[in-house]
């Protein structure tokens, strides 16, 4: 006997290997329903939209014009002075001054903080055994209020505080500073400050890209021989691209935007060495009634974050392309 | 390379040692913070004599108590506001793809790139025109508004990738669109809700600038703002400072270690889009 070959129409077999999940004779389905603009009605969107355009939309259309105005704050007379306020800006050292001090933390902070964020990251994501009580202690201070952390930090670097008595107390005694009162160091202080505080933020984000990593390809790498800095430049760090990004955009934009940490530390101090834009912007407006210059500052802030976040993306989204 | 070896050791021994430095701060802290304003050695050395003066002192010239019950009020009512409004606004934004949509969405996403110091300012005058200035409401309705933007940024990535087909099999069955969302999209969305909870909490109860400005010069505060006020007016009693801002910190560091979990995951998922 030969085999059984079914002389059955495809369309009667039994076998449901073989079955279609729709016959050709099968009635059409119903249609799903389909209004314009899809299932979900445009107007779900609208409390949201009103309180956007409330809070931010509108009153930022208001501060680009008002940034053209020499507006004290409270008289209503007030004139429309076209880029005064913007020239007045680039003939005033001091405002110059800070914004390359705002920069100039900015970048600081970015590779301070994710240079030590990663280690943190790639130490907590070894075998050691306390990797999960590090990791939920060393994230810690990211969470607590800066203002207060910043409070903290100020009695520490004080002359007489704790930072110089443990430089004493091991022997250090010739490094101690006046931490926040030297117009050099002040600065840095607030940098080491911040990277205190967000390193453990830093370290979280890594870790996250780290554990998406399948270690698979490390297997592979070490098999065909390559060593542990091999693996971090040739695996790890392309891997860990979206990371990278995220991390680098937080930690500038933070520290572009920076107010508290300088507000309660330094107040801007010894002088203007540390007056970040975010602070002269407060200062111009509320203890000198410059609304119209501050919020100027303020517009001038708004097209750096602009440019640096844009700028910053299309960069790292062009690498992450290239190294995957 | 998952084997505890020697190398491991080394490198258990230098993160604990990390972390060690990464607590100093706390220690002295806490060791000043117990301390009588009398005792004057050095901020190293443990506390003999440890008192809670400092906290009794703190708590009443402070008025915490109220800068701790407005903070609550206002996290929790921005949060939950910005939650739904932002909620509700993701789901036709993800998905129809009308040309409105698309307009407001992208509308809304500008406002990721604007700083809020740019909008506070003028923000300041209406809400002075308005009678808000140092009521909590300012805040609330401010923080409603600023975070919608991030909020329905996390919303609409998140709803992108999640399939139709319940929406789909709710509305056959005869659901309207304010149902379909309720009982069929909202419930989806647990995992984002939960991560945008926790950013917002924690930036909402964190933020110094916005009550800096809407509160100044009332009686009313929240928790940075009282710390800061309370930093101005006692500057040389630094034990008693200490003592304001621990009690400043229990209570963020109490959710902190209770949730974790959903915090650490909040922060490092949260941002991935």
């Amino acid at each position: 006997m030969g085999p059984v070959v079914s002389v059955l129409p495809y369309n009667q077999r039994t076998d449901p290997e073989s079955r279609p999940t729709r016959w050709p004779t099968d009635p059409p389905l119903r249609a799903v329903p389909r209004r314009r603009g899809g299932r979900a009605p445009w107007w779900f969107a609208v409390p949201a939209l009103l309180l956007f355009a409330f809070v931010v939309l509108v009153p930022s259309v208001r501060g680009v014009y008002y940034a053209l105005t020499d507006w004290d704050g409270l008289d209503p007379h007030f004139s429309f002075i076209g880029l005064g306020n913007f020239t007045q800006m680039l003939d005033d050292p001091q405002a110059m001054q800070v914004v390359g001090h705002t920069l100039l933390i900015a970048v600081a902070i970015t590779i301070v903080q994710n240079g030590f964020g990663l280690l943190l990251a790639l130490g907590v994501n070894s075998a050691i055994k306390s990797r999960n009580v590090l990791r939920v202690f060393l994230f810690a201070p990211a969470v607590v209020t800066p203002i207060v952390t910043a409070y903290l930090w100020r009695n520490l670097l004080a002359p007489s505080g704790a930072v110089n008595s443990l430089l004493g107390a091991v022997g250090l005694g010739s490094w101690t500073q006046d931490w926040l009162g030297n117009p050099r160091l002040a600065l840095w202080s607030i940098v080491g400050v911040i990277v205190w505080q967000f390193g453990g933020y830093s370290m979280v984000i890594f870790l996250a890209g780290l554990q998406s990593i399948p270690r698979e390809i490390y297997e592979a790498a070490a098999i065909d021989g390559g060593g542990a800095v091999r693996r971090f430049w040739s695996v790890t760090r392309p891997l860990l691209g979206p990371a990278f990004t995220i991390n680098l955009m937080l930690s500038i934009i933070g520290g572009i935007k920076l107010f508290d940490q300088v507000f309660a530390l330094t107040g801007g101090g010894p002088g203007h060495a540390t007056d970040t834009m975010s602070t002269l912007i407060y200062k111009d407006a509320f203890t000198l009634g410059e609304f119209g210059y501050s919020i100027a500052l303020a517009v001038v802030l708004t097209i750096i974050v602009a440019v640096v976040s844009s700028g910053q993306y299309f960069v790292l989204a062009r690498n992450e392309r290239a190294a995957s | 390379m998952n084997r505890y070896r020697w190398r491991t050791f080394g490198l258990e021994m230098s993160m604990v040692a990390v972390a060690v430095v990464i607590g100093f701060p706390v220690y002295v802290l806490i060791n000043l913070a117990l301390r009588p304003a009398s005792d004057l050695s050095s901020p190293l050395r443990p506390t003999m004599s440890p008192t809670f003066a400092n906290f009794t002192d703190a708590w009443q010239q402070g008025r915490l108590g109220g800068a701790l019950l407005n903070s609550v009020l206002v996290t929790t009512a921005s949060v939950i506001v910005v939650l739904a409004v932002s909620s509700l606004a993701a789901y036709p934004l993800a998905r129809a793809s009308t040309r409105w949509s698309r307009g407001m969405y992208l509308l809304i996403m500008l406002g990721l790139m604007l700083p809020f110091q740019l909008a506070a300012l003028p923000l300041y005058q209406t809400m002075r025109d308005l009678g808000l200035l140092g009521s909590v409401w300012a805040l609330i309705l401010f923080y409603s508004g600023l975070q919608v933007p991030f909020t329905t940024f996390l919303y609409v990535g998140f709803l992108r990738a999640l399939p139709h087909d319940f929406e789909d099999a709710a509305l056959i069955d005869g659901c309207t669109p304010l149902q379909v969302f309720r009982f069929v999209v909202f419930p989806m969305l647990k995992p984002i809700t939960v991560t945008a909870l926790v950013l917002n909490a924690i930036f909402v109860w964190n933020d110094f600038f916005t009550p800096l400005l809407y509160l100044s010069g009332s009686d009313q505060q929240t928790v940075p703002v009282a710390i800061a006020g309370f930093v101005g007016q006692f500057v040389t009693d630094w034990n008693m400072i200490f003592a304001a801002l621990v009690i400043s910190i229990v209570p963020i560091l109490a959710v902190y270690f209770a949730l974790q979990r959903s915090i650490i995951n909040g922060f490092a998922g949260g941002l991935k889009g």
